[in-house]
């Protein structure tokens, strides 16, 4: 795991996003191990604004070469922004996935989702049980 | 369940960063670095991919080109010692076992290179068809050879460093045997990519040699190792089917698109006749080439839509790292296979809006000898 970068800053879930917490919105996106295993990212299918997610419901796809992944709704509450570049550039995902590679931003419903989610060390610990 | 196979460059593959995925029974480099890299590198400079697990199968004695002349779909008593030629072999249904290609090694002796998913498989059918052992002897040499593609616009030059066979006299599907840095090789002008280059057959023991020196002689000039990601967005970019997506046991290569490779007039093969009454009562399907206008992936097993109903599937599909968009091969209703045909391709219950084009996606790229000056 160590050549795998896990900002500790962010808050991460079991299903390889991240989310960044500012002015009372989160900011989500993948990690650099969801985007090392997924390859060349070619499309990323995301949702509408203004659409409510449930913690844990998919709310879009990431596509590489050869696989497709559904995205997973770290926390619940309403969709406030989509990164509409990613249509253009999906490969930013690859090349920066804790920055212009995020994907939406949330208005949560319960602050304390957030604070359920994992630190960066207990996401990267996570990964090594998983991998084990 | 049963344990993979390794090829004798895994270890290599490995220590390069190789992600490795079962294919074919065997553990094989999907990746080194980036599908879309290893792509663009055979597309501009050169890649190198280890495809040693695919099979060789030889025929040796009086009667052995007259037994491949009836297995295979390709004209064999015609092909000139040296040359090379891609043909199928088909059932008693018209149906395809496999797609190979065939070597003509001396008067009286050949090999298949055979997809590595079907050794056992063509192995068995060989033996069955091929007639009197006396006549015929068929050897399944596939655990004894290696195999090294090196394809892209630089493999001349990059296989030139390495041996005094002149290359540039070596046409595209003919071959010889000679040195390659130090190593007995059979060296012939073929490939699965669309690409010019070369695919090197020799001992399973000198394939890491063989595969280290290439990699030495060609790096300066770009040569990258490519995995079968790469080698599959090449191929269908090329338009080349692969067996168990474009053709299986129930399709006829004429459906296939392959009219080229199958000897329908002079006849005389296993197929011939199931294959001509199936054209003759009209095939209910044909392989389209289309392009992807929606944003989004085509891939294998996808409906087609046209009118609103589901008339075919796609074979193969992928992004097409040199067009910029997506790209596949469908089954479709014969009236629909036509130029310009506008269909759908319905994923994830989306339809998204697609047009046939004319294959290949990407034009064949210059063969080595032409290019000459």
């Amino acid at each position: 795991m160590a050549e795998y970068e896990f900002p500790s800053n962010l808050r991460y879930s079991t299903e390889d996003e991240w989310t960044r917490t500012e002015s009372g919105r989160v900011t989500i996106g993948v990690t650099d191990y969801a985007q090392s295993q997924l390859g060349d990212i070619v499309f990323v299918e995301l949702p509408e604004v203004g659409r409510s997610v449930e913690k844990g419901e998919p709310f879009g796809v990431i596509e590489s070469v050869k696989a497709v992944s559904d995205l997973y709704a770290p926390i619940s509450g309403e969709i406030v922004e989509v990164n509409t570049d990613l249509a253009e550039r999906p490969e930013v995902v690859n090349e920066d996935c804790y920055g212009d590679g995020w994907m939406i931003v949330i208005e949560p419903e319960e602050d304390a989702e957030v604070e359920a989610l994992l630190d960066a060390d207990a996401y990267r610990e996570h990964l090594r049980s998983r991998k084990e | 369940m049963s344990t993979l196979r390794e090829t004798p460059l895994a270890q290599t593959h490995r220590a390069l960063g190789a992600r490795m995925v079962e294919f074919g029974g065997f553990l094989m480099p999907v990746q080194y670095t980036s599908i879309l890299a290893e792509h663009a590198a055979v597309r501009e400079r050169a890649g190198l991919f280890d495809v040693s697990h695919m099979g060789e199968i030889f025929l040796a004695g009086p009667d052995a080109i007259a037994a491949a002349e009836r297995l295979v779909t390709c004209p064999v008593a015609s092909l000139a010692v040296g040359a090379v030629r891609y043909g199928c072999l088909c059932n008693d249904q018209g149906g395809t076992v496999d797609d190979v290609t065939v070597y003509r090694l001396t008067e009286t002796s050949l090999f298949f290179c055979v997809n590595a998913s079907n050794v056992e498989k063509d192995f068995s059918w060989i033996c069955e068809h091929a007639g009197d052992p006396a006549g015929v002897r068929v050897e399944n040499r596939s655990a004894r050879f290696g195999l090294i593609a090196l394809q892209g616009p630089l493999a001349e030059g990059v296989l030139q460093r390495l041996t005094d066979l002149s290359l540039a006299g070596l046409r595209r599907f003919r071959f010889q045997h000679g040195k390659v840095a130090g190593q007995s090789v059979l060296v012939s002008r073929t490939g699965y990519t669309g690409a010019d280059g070369f695919e090197l057959y020799l001992e399973d023991g000198d394939v890491v040699a063989l595969w280290n020196a290439l990699l030495a002689a060609g790096s300066p000039l770009g040569l990258q190792p490519a995995g079968l990601g790469a080698r599959d967005t090449l191929r269908l970019e090329a338009a080349l089917p692969l067996y168990g997506h474009e053709l299986d046991d129930d399709t006829s290569p004429l459906e296939a698109g392959l009219d080229r490779f199958v000897k329908l007039e002079q006849g005389g093969f296993i197929g011939c006749d199931a294959i001509r009454a199936r054209r003759a009562r009209g095939h209910t399907r044909a392989l389209a080439g289309f392009i992807l206008e929606d944003p989004g992936v085509a891939r294998a097993g996808h409906p087609i839509v046209y009118d609103g109903r589901e008339v075919g599937s796609v074979t193969s599909g992928a992004p097409s790292p040199t067009l910029g968009k997506s790209i596949g091969l469908a089954w479709v209703p014969p009236l629909l296979a036509a130029r310009g045909t506008l269909l759908a391709v319905r994923v994830r219950g989306r339809d998204l809006r697609a047009h046939v084009v004319e294959t290949p996606f990407v034009p064949k790229m210059d063969r080595g000898a032409r290019a000459q000056a």
